[in-house]
This record gives structure tokens, C-alpha cells and sequence, in this order.
């Protein structure tokens, strides 16, 4: 068994060393090339993948919360080296543990959102996403326009049934019924508005949405192979190895935070992140669900998320909800707190508030 | 071992014979295979989007395909029931022919699967102690139990079957003692795939079209009307090509099961309506946007209208004696066309608008594209082939045309 391990690992080694020497050879020209369009594919096929026998192991990788700590150590240094070939850059896959005691908790603050979408940016280059075909962005920013314009005094006599012997107010649905009114609703919602548009529009107010890290969240029940699981922080997070790409997870989720990498992710190396954790921002391959994990590779470490980081006007809040002096503790005692779609019983750790 | 290898060539052999029509359509089912392994190729080295599905609706023709191939596996068990419930002579004989339907198809679906998954390499997770089950939790991971052990019980059944029947040593007592109880499980386990298959659908709280506790009644009406509309053409054909002899009697409780069930499926349909429309909440927006539309996406509203209608017309039509008996001409019409109402109801009415609105808000309409389509119709006529074939080869076994033949000169 370690004999055959030694023998592949010196393959490998030779293939390397034989990559280097071409890129070499190839310089600049070759390197600009590459950052162009999906880096694997530009290297030209040589008589043997220099990556094959690392994703035939990778393939027959357990799950990785089941694995011994030598084999957690092989995975991710299978990983990097992976990625440090593909990215052209040294990459490190950390294996950060969930700190102790500690329940990670989110606060946004829906009155001073003013829609600019840094986060979502923020999130996408921190968390290496796939920047198009297919786009991924964790954070969805629905615009939803409040109600000042809503009532008209035109509709007053319209609605259904249009015509009766009570009158022509509209016996069952009066005339006004429909109109948005600045609630928390999908209905008028808007999450595509233009990136150039000026934010904030008076007339509308903004809502980020991503994962909510729910305390009963129907993903993780849904999954057919325990690839995503809450993790001791709170936190759920996805095997991207271990998923087998089914989608039940994402017809399970109320908050549709979950996305899939429909094609292989279009990721280049200069804008590659690559400071990595395995549950967190490490590249995903094609075919896997992806979702927002709090960041894990800074939260795990002490840090903040880089959607709070990148937020103009301090609307976002973190931190470990079993500390009475987070802030996010201090925004439940003194704020007026919500929870999204209250109603399907997931008990977020992602709370709205008005400040 | 001689006899199996002689069970099997014997078999091929007889399944491959037939007349210029016969021929035609094999070639014709041929064609999607051969040219389909490309666009299969294509999807699996570039991934699921080369078809229709997106974040806001993740589940594509490949999903809806899967469930109505559990109606009619699940169907299958109305021509196997009969005969061990109820004694029925004319039927026992077919019964084998009934599993076969249900094992091509629980086959046809788990291939449909294949393609909807985004990792077909890592099936081998789903493998139980080498992989890992999210059991007792997951609805999928009891799915892709009932269906596998519904596909070997009637692997066993047929291969017994038809081995033993093929080498004259068909006996009812030895029968009795071990296969009855096989086939009495794989009776029950029939709408027990088609319970879970609601499940996984109805599970999903966030689906408020799903989340009625109806589906699984709604998809067995649906198996009752899909499944022996296909077994009423098969029997019609086999019938008129080969020697095998079919009563009417066992035509007749076809069609009769055909006719009640689609009449349970419009109750089931108006019971459904009735409680997302009088109230007429979010729950019912789904369904506003497959009846009417919504700010102008209207793809689905001729789909609906079509299929609610199909399905009437097929009620009345079945419950008129005349249809029923009109063996070669209005009764497989009026079969064809439930089995194709069936067919695109899971797709247009029950998979793609339960998707709108989104959780987000967001409206959208399913645009299968040219790859998914071939994909979807070179998985049927894999089905279909096999499914042919190994009719063909039953029937040549039950009509005693394929026999073993002792070798004598020969070795």
C-alpha cells in the first residue's frame, strides 16, 4: 500500500516537474492565455493528465468529517497542490477547527441598507465563485419599492366582481388590493436591478439575502449523503467533494441560498483567492451545490465576514451569539429583531433589523 | 450453465425476429440511442448547463421524466395483482409481462436520475456502509431504496419465471413455496416507490404547490390511468403479432381501471384546486400562473388547459361501452392520448410552474434545450428497446416458441 503511494507520488512529481519546464517555455504569452478562459482547459493535453492520479484519489476520498486526520492531511494536500498547478499561485487549504463555544450569528439592518451590492462583490471574490457561465453570487439583493405610491383614488371603484347589484367597489378584492405597500414581500420584489443603477432609490428599500444558517435547516435533512451539515458554530457548510449534485438541498431551502454550479466554474487565476479552507472558499468543481458558510476561513479564525467588512454604511453585524457583549447580542436586546419567513420554522441565525 | 447460455442466446435470437415493421421500429429506437450517446456526451463533460434548469428551477425534464416512469412501474402491478389477489386465469399467465413493464421502467427512470444528477461519477456515495445514507432522514435515500428493491424483485421474479418455463420445469408447486411471496411483496411494494416518489416531491415545505398531503392519491390515480394505458396498447399488439392470447376480459379491466382512475385524479385535481383557490393565498400562485399566467409569461397556460382537458375528454370517452370496445381503433387512441396527457403533466403542470414564484419572488419559465430533449427521448428509447426486446423474448417463451432443446449429436 505505501509502496504503491511512494511509486504514484513520484509520478506525479515527474509530470510536474515536466509542466513547469513547458510553462516555462511558453512564458508570458502562455500565462495571459490561461487567465482568459478556464485554466485546465489551456493547458495543452499531454500524453499523460498531470492531474489524473490526483483526482483518482480525490474520487475515492471518503467524507471528509469521517476521515482520520492522516487522511484529512493526504485530501488537502492533494487539494492544494491541485489548486497551486491549476492557479498558478501557492494555495493553502486550511483545515481551521470550529472555535469552542462558540454559535455564530448574523444582523443586518434593513434601514440603513442602501443596495450597493459590495457585499455581494465582496462575498464573490473572497469565496472564489464562478464569475460567469454560470455566475454565482451568494447574496441576493431584492429591491422592493415601499408603499407611498401605492393607493390610488382611481381604484376605488375597481376590483371583483367588477359589477353587482351592491355596486361597482369590488364585493370580494377591492380595486387597491394588489398594490405593494413596503413590506417585507417577494412579491414586487427585484433582485436584478442594473449594478450601474444610483443607489439608494428613495422610493425602495433593500434586502440582502444568503444562507441563513438556519437551526433546522430542511438542506441539510434533505441531502441524501450528509454532504452539507451544520458544523459546532452553527454554521452549514458542504462537502464539495462528498456532493453528489442531486439538488434536493435547493428545493428544500425557503431562502433560495443555495446554488448549484451548473457548468464548470469560470474562475481566473489573478482573481483567484488563494487563501483557502476546505469547507469554505475553496474552488468547486462542476456539478456541486455551493452556498454562503459565514465565510468559515475568517470567521474560524477570528475575523469578520467579508460582506460586513465590505459594507459602506455598517448595516451588517457578526458574531458568537453565546457572548452577551457581541454585537450581535447587544442588536438582539435592544433592537427590533425579525427573522425571514418565520413561518417555515428553519430558526435562522440570520436576523434582520430595523435600527 | 449450458442452459443459461442457451436461455439467453435462444432469447435474443427469437427477440430480434420479426417482420419489416418489427424491423423498422428497432432501427427507429436505434437511431436515438446512437445518436443520443453524443448529446449524453455532451452533457456529462460540460454539466447540466447545456440544459434548461437554473438555480430557480432546479429540477429539469430528466426529474419529471423520473416520476412519471414510477407511474407506470408502479402500474404494472394491476396486470400482476389479478392473478394472485383474485385467481384470475386469464391474467396469471400475463403477469410476468406486467413485471416486466415495471422493471423497464424503474430501469428507464433511475437512468433518467443519472442524468439529473450533477456528479453521476459519485454515485458510490449513495452505496450503503461504503458511501454514507442520510437515513432516516433524507425522503431521497428512501426513494432510491424502494426503487432498487423493487427493480430486483422483479428481476428475480422474471428470470425465474422465464428460465423455468424455458427448460420445461415450470412447476406450481415449487412455484407456490418461495416466488409467491416474492411476487406478493413486489405487489405491495408497487405503490410503495409511488408513495415515496410523492414524498420527496411533497417533503419540500417551501413547494407550496407540493405541500398537499394528496400527491401520493394524486400520482397513484396517475399510475392507474398512465400504466394500463400502455399495457392496453402492448397487450393490443402483442395480440395481433404474435400467438400469445390475450382475453378481452383482462382488455376490459384495463380500460375499467383506466376510466376510474382518471375520474380519482379529477377529484383529486378539483379537491386541489378548490383549497389553493378559494383562499386563494400564496399557496395558490403556482397554480394562478399555470391557469392564467402572470404579467405576461403564459408558456404553461395552453399546457394546463390541454392536459385538464385531455383528461376529461378521455373520462367521458372511456366510460362509453362503444370506446371500450373498440379494440383497433378507439380504445388505444383514447389510450395514447392518456398516456401522453400523463406524460406532459409532469413537466408543464406539476414540476416547472411549482417553481413560481420562487422563494425570492422571481417568475420564470422552463425552456428545455435541444440537448436535454434528445437526452430525454434517447432515455425513452433505451426504455423502449429493452422493453421490446424483452416482451418479445417472454412472449416467445410463454407461446412455448422458444424451448430448450436437449443438444444431442453436439458435445
Amino acid at each position: 500500500m505505501s509502496d504503491d503511494k511512494t511509486g504514484t507520488k513520484n509520478i506525479k512529481d515527474d509530470v510536474n516537474t515536466s509542466r513547469r519546464n513547458f510553462l516555462k517555455n511558453v512564458g508570458v504569452a502562455g500565462a495571459a492565455a490561461v487567465v482568459s478562459d478556464n485554466a485546465s482547459a489551456n493547458v495543452p493535453e499531454e500524453t499523460t493528465n498531470p492531474d489524473a492520479d490526483i483526482t483518482a484519489d480525490e474520487w475515492l476520498q471518503g467524507h471528509f468529517s469521517l476521515m482520520s486526520d492522516k487522511e484529512k492531511q493526504e485530501a488537502i494536500g492533494r487539494l492544494e497542490k491541485r489548486y497551486s498547478a491549476k492557479y498558478k499561485k501557492k494555495t493553502t487549504v486550511a483545515n481551521t477547527p470550529a472555535p469552542e463555544g462558540v454559535l455564530f450569528g448574523y444582523a443586518l439592518d434593513i434601514s440603513k441598507c442602501i443596495g450597493c451590492r459590495r457585499c455581494v462583490h465582496a462575498c464573490v471574490k473572497e469565496n472564489n465563485q464562478s464569475r460567469e457561465n454560470p455566475v454565482v453570487q451568494w447574496i441576493q439583493v431584492l429591491k422592493i419599492p415601499k408603499g407611498n405610491l401605492a393607493f390610488k383614488k382611481d381604484k376605488l371603484y375597481d376590483g371583483y366582481p367588477s359589477s353587482s347589484a351592491m355596486g361597482d367597489y369590488g364585493i370580494q378584492v377591492g380595486g387597491n388590493a394588489y398594490e405593494p405597500v413596503g413590506g417585507l414581500s417577494t412579491e414586487h420584489a427585484d433582485s436584478y436591478y442594473s449594478d450601474d443603477e444610483k443607489v439608494p432609490d428613495k422610493n425602495f428599500f433593500y434586502v440582502p439575502v444568503q444562507c441563513q444558517q438556519c437551526e433546522k435547516p430542511p438542506c441539510v435533512k434533505a441531502c441524501p449523503v450528509r454532504a452539507t451539515f451544520r458544523d459546532p458554530n452553527g454554521v452549514v457548510v458542504i462537502d464539495y467533494n462528498w456532493c453528489i449534485g442531486c439538488r434536493m438541498c435547493q428545493l428544500a431551502c425557503p431562502y433560495q441560498a443555495r446554488r448549484f454550479n451548473w457548468g464548470e466554474p469560470k474562475l481566473s487565476a489573478e482573481e483567484m483567492n488563494p487563501k483557502t479552507h476546505y469547507f469554505g472558499n475553496r474552488p468547486r468543481m462542476r456539478g456541486v451545490m455551493e452556498k454562503c458558510t459565514f465565510c468559515l476561513q475568517r470567521t474560524r479564525e477570528g475575523r469578520n465576514p467579508a460582506c460586513l467588512e465590505a459594507c459602506p454604511v455598517g448595516a451588517r453585524k457578526f458574531g458568537n451569539l453565546l457572548d452577551p457583549d457581541s454585537e450581535v447580542r447587544k442588536v438582539l436586546a435592544t433592537k427590533k429583531v425579525f427573522r425571514l419567513k418565520d413561518e417555515m420554522s428553519t430558526y435562522p441565525k440570520f436576523f434582520y433589523y430595523i435600527g | 450453465m449450458k442452459k443459461i447460455v442457451s436461455f439467453a442466446v435462444d432469447v435474443a435470437t427469437y427477440a430480434l425476429k420479426g417482420g419489416i415493421q418489427y424491423k423498422v421500429w428497432l432501427l427507429f429506437l436505434l437511431f436515438f440511442i446512437v445518436t443520443g450517446s453524443y448529446t449524453a456526451y455532451i452533457q456529462m463533460t460540460e454539466g447540466l448547463i447545456t440544459v434548461g434548469a437554473s438555480d430557480q428551477i432546479p429540477m429539469e425534464l430528466f426529474f419529471a421524466n423520473f416520476i412519471f416512469t414510477a407511474h407506470v412501474a408502479a402500474a404494472a402491478i394491476l396486470v400482476v395483482a389479478p392473478g394472485y389477489f383474485y385467481h384470475r386465469k386469464d391474467m396469471k399467465e400475463l403477469a410476468v409481462i406486467g413485471e416486466i413493464i415495471a422493471m423497464v421502467f424503474v430501469a428507464t427512470g433511475i437512468t433518467f436520475i443519472l442524468f439529473h444528477m450533477g456528479r453521476p461519477d459519485r454515485l458510490w456515495h449513495m452505496i450503503p456502509f461504503i458511501g454514507y445514507l442520510n437515513f432516516p432522514n433524507s425522503m431521497l435515500v428512501y426513494d432510491t431504496i424502494v426503487l432498487n428493491v423493487y427493480l430486483f424483485l422483479n428481476l428475480i421474479g422474471i428470470s425465474y419465471i422465464l428460465y423455468k418455463k424455458y427448460i420445461g420445469e415450470f412447476d406450481q408447486q415449487a412455484l407456490a413455496r418461495w416466488f409467491t411471496p416474492v411476487i406478493y411483496l413486489a405487489i405491495i411494494w408497487g405503490p410503495l416507490i409511488h408513495i415515496c416518489t410523492a414524498f420527496v416531491l411533497s417533503s419540500n415545505a417551501r413547494m407550496g404547490a407540493w405541500s398537499t398531503a394528496v400527491m401520493p392519491f394524486g400520482f397513484l390515480a396517475m399510475a392507474g390511468a398512465s400504466g394500463p394505458s400502455l399495457i392496453i396498447l402492448l397487450f393490443l399488439l402483442i395480440r395481433k403479432h404474435t400467438k400469445l392470447h390475450i382475453n378481452n376480459s383482462v382488455i376490459d379491466l384495463m380500460s375499467t381501471i383506466i376510466g376510474w382512475s382518471l375520474g380519482i385524479i379529477m377529484l383529486v385535481f378539483a379537491a386541489e384546486y378548490f383549497t389553493a383557490l378559494y383562499s386563494n393565498t400564496e399557496h395558490a400562485a403556482p397554480l394562478n400562473y399555470s391557469m392564467f399566467g402572470h404579467n405576461g409569461l403564459d408558456m404553461y397556460v395552453p399546457w394546463f388547459w390541454g392536459t385538464v382537458g385531455t383528461i376529461v375528454v378521455c373520462f367521458i370517452a372511456i366510460l362509453n361501452p362503444k370506446v371500450r370496445k373498440s379494440y383497433d381503433r378507439w380504445l388505444p387512441i383514447v389510450c395514447v392520448a392518456v398516456f401522453m396527457a400523463i406524460l406532459v403533466e409532469k413537466p408543464m403542470m406539476l414540476v416547472f410552474p411549482a417553481f413560481s414564484p420562487s422563494p425570492l419572488g422571481e417568475y420564470t419559465e422552463y425552456h428545455p434545450t435541444f440537448i436535454e430533449l434528445y437526452n430525454v427521448a434517447s432515455t425513452w428509447a433505451v426504455g423502449f428497446l429493452s422493453l421490446t426486446f424483452i416482451v418479445k423474448g417472454a412472449v416467445g417463451i410463454l407461446t412455448g416458441e422458444v424451448r430448450y432443446q436437449k443438444p444431442e449429436a453436439t458435445t
